[in-house]
């Protein structure tokens, strides 16, 4: 399993933030996960009328430009994502399936403090593990700690931990077994 | 209610909107359709069971209103949101009086449109949980047909049952309309001869000789008109239980026949002389008090101990008036299906009104009148009119302004009723629910004519 983390925003690439994520996704998802520097960019997602990025379709351009070697991908952007019914999404994915893709653009502190860029961080992983979490087929938790519990507003993200609750570890064991199973 | 049970139908002619929301959706494990129309939508609607339907106003063909009216008919329980992409008041108020649960501006704020939905899950899961537990507090409150949550009526079930598992004699007293016989059938089927007969008869409705033979059964030429042999109750009872009704009201010759077959279960059919061996369990019945009966002689002391073995109480309707409500809706729904019609409900002050009753006719006039209240009730709530009780019902207290004892009441309102019913004997019982030879004996004991006047001079009648 090879999952990659690929940069996509329009500003330069911050490597000490993409090895951050990409520890912590190995440590939760137990994979190999290496962080992307190709320089493509979606070409076609923003609209003109919202002023923003449609997140589905930055999600096909990444399910056809994903790089050889990996199973799966999160791409991560710094502009501001939407789905055409709601106003704004932190970030979306594909249930079961192969890409996400995770938005800085809502996730960053008022501030320039140091303090402030380690909740933004925290921020961005909890997000990173989120949208992943989904393409491993994970549903929503009803446990508000859990990474995978719904986040509507940065409050939500704020009271997540970067990590999986004992329910969904259990749930993402089960899958991955009948992964295994199913390509035996 | 768990998430997988929620089932939400998303309708939009917009595939977009219909795809952006299922995938938003699908992630908190929901179930899912969508329909791109408000036709398919219906189909979808008479077809299957839905939670929450989220219906896009403007659609070309069946708009979103119009599916909301026609959701409402085929499933009311199913919450309706409406999608529009232009709010206007206009627009929420006609969605909300069609019963829209409310409306959702496109785009929708993420927070708003799932904090709407949690709320309906939630308010779903108490709703269902709230049916559960009234069929759970239903069951608890059932002795088969009986209904009640008073304690007395908890200890009366109490004791039958265990009376049930025994094969002794029960007496079960109280007044008309109690449940005496329902009572004594829910032994039955509690009991160990559940599986053989109930035979039940009531020993008022028939003369000595009649009854005699209606009991014993009869040989074949044992009196004018027997022309071939027949079986008796006792007989026909064998194996399982006969229940003898108002027992307070049999001829003294009748009384003694009884009490042998008690003592040994042995008894000879009218006119023969070959000795009959039944196993038959007795319940006996009586709305007479028969210790004041034993008292006056009228009834043999040593019968009363033989059918006294495990006597039952049954509390007239006035002392568990806390029942009321529980008996009103027990008997909406068997009524309802008797008569292939639906009411929901009873008004507050017609409730009111039922509690203020005294119901000399107990559970029995209780039926009767939500009988006809359903007949004539015009909406899905029984109103006050529809009762056909009058108010106020203090107005059954004798007149003078001084409080009378229960007899005192009972004779009035007997009396009232018998003239609203110009001395029908008939229709005055099914009134009072009671039967007709338990209305005699009160017209008897209370001295009153049929037409209700009393049969002699009465100070409260001046």
């Amino acid at each position: 399993m090879d999952v990659c983390l690929w940069w996509i925003g329009d500003a330069a690439a911050d490597h000490d933030l993409l090895g951050t994520l990409r520890r912590q996704t190995e440590q939760v998802f137990h994979v190999t996960a290496r962080a992307w520097l190709g320089r493509d960019r979606p070409t076609d997602s923003f609209d003109g009328r919202r002023q923003q990025h449609s997140s589905t379709r930055i999600l096909k351009w990444l399910i056809d430009s994903r790089p050889e070697h990996a199973t799966k991908v999160v791409g991560i952007t710094d502009v501001d994502l939407f789905i055409p019914i709601l106003t704004f999404v932190y970030g979306e994915a594909q249930l079961g399936g192969t890409a996400a893709v995770v938005s800085t653009a809502r996730l960053l502190p008022n501030s320039g403090f140091r303090q402030d860029f380690d909740l933004f961080t925290a921020r961005l992983m909890k997000e990173c593990v989120h949208e992943l979490g989904h393409t491993f087929g994970l549903l929503h938790c009803p446990l508000p700690t859990c990474v995978m519990a719904r986040s509507v507003n940065l409050l939500h993200v704020d009271t997540k931990n970067p990590a999986l609750c004992h329910d969904c570890q259990s749930r993402y064991a089960e899958i991955r077994k009948q992964g295994h199973e199913h390509h035996e | 209610m768990s998430k997988e049970r929620t089932r939400i139908l998303i309708v939009d002619d917009e595939e977009i909107v219909r795809e952006s929301l299922s995938a938003w959706l699908e992630k908190d494990g929901y179930t899912l359709a969508t329909a791109p129309d408000g036709e398919t939508a219906l189909a979808r609607i008479r077809k299957e069971r839905w939670s929450l339907l989220l219906v896009d106003l403007k659609m070309p063909g069946i708009d979103g209103l119009q599916v909301l009216e026609e959701s409402r008919k085929l499933q009311p329980d199913a919450v309706a949101v409406i999608m529009t992409a232009y709010a206007t008041v206009d627009t929420a108020v006609a969605a909300m009086k069609i019963g829209a649960y409310d409306y959702l501006v496109k785009p929708f704020d993420p927070e708003e449109l799932s904090l709407m939905i949690q709320k309906i899950v939630t308010q779903q899961a108490l709703v269902r949980e709230n049916v559960l537990l009234r069929k759970v507090l239903k069951r608890d409150y059932h002795f088969r047909d009986l209904i009640s949550k008073s304690p007395v009526m908890q200890a009366v079930f109490d004791l039958a049952r265990t009376a049930a598992r025994s094969n002794s004699t029960i007496l079960v007293l109280g007044e008309s309309g109690t449940g005496k016989e329902l009572l004594a059938r829910a032994v039955h089927a509690e009991s160990p001869r559940s599986q053989g007969p109930f035979v039940a008869v009531s020993c008022a409705a028939l003369t000595e000789t009649l009854l005699e033979s209606e009991l014993f059964g009869h040989e074949k030429g044992a009196f004018t008109g027997a022309a071939v042999r027949r079986k008796g109750k006792f007989e026909m009872a064998d194996g399982g239980t006969l229940f003898l009704d108002e027992i307070g009201d049999i001829s003294a010759k009748l009384q003694l026949d009884l009490l042998r077959v008690l003592e040994d279960r042995h008894f000879f059919r009218v006119g023969g002389s070959e000795s009959i061996h039944v196993d038959v369990r007795i319940i006996a019945a009586t709305n007479r008090d028969l210790t004041k009966a034993v008292a006056d002689g009228s009834f043999r002391e040593d019968l009363f101990y033989r059918l006294n073995v495990i006597p039952i109480h049954l509390p007239p309707l006035r002392d568990r008036l806390e029942d009321l409500p529980l008996l009103v809706e027990h008997f909406l729904e068997q009524l309802g299906a008797e008569m292939n019609r639906r009411l929901d409900d009873v008004a507050t002050d017609a409730m009111g009104l039922l509690m203020a009753q005294t119901w000399p006719g107990n559970v029995r006039e209780l039926r009767n009148v939500l009988e006809r209240a359903m007949v004539v009730a015009s909406g899905r709530v029984i109103q006050l009119s529809d009762l056909g009780l009058r108010r106020p019902p203090c107005a059954d207290v004798p007149s003078g302004g001084v409080l009378g004892s229960l007899d005192d009441v009972e004779r009035h309102h007997i009396g009232r009723v018998l003239q609203e019913s110009d001395g029908n004997i008939s229709q005055a019982a099914r009134t009072l629910g009671i039967d007709r030879a338990t209305l005699y004996n009160k017209l008897r004991k209370y001295q009153l004519r049929k037409d209700g006047e009393p049969e002699t001079e009465h100070p409260e009648s001046e």
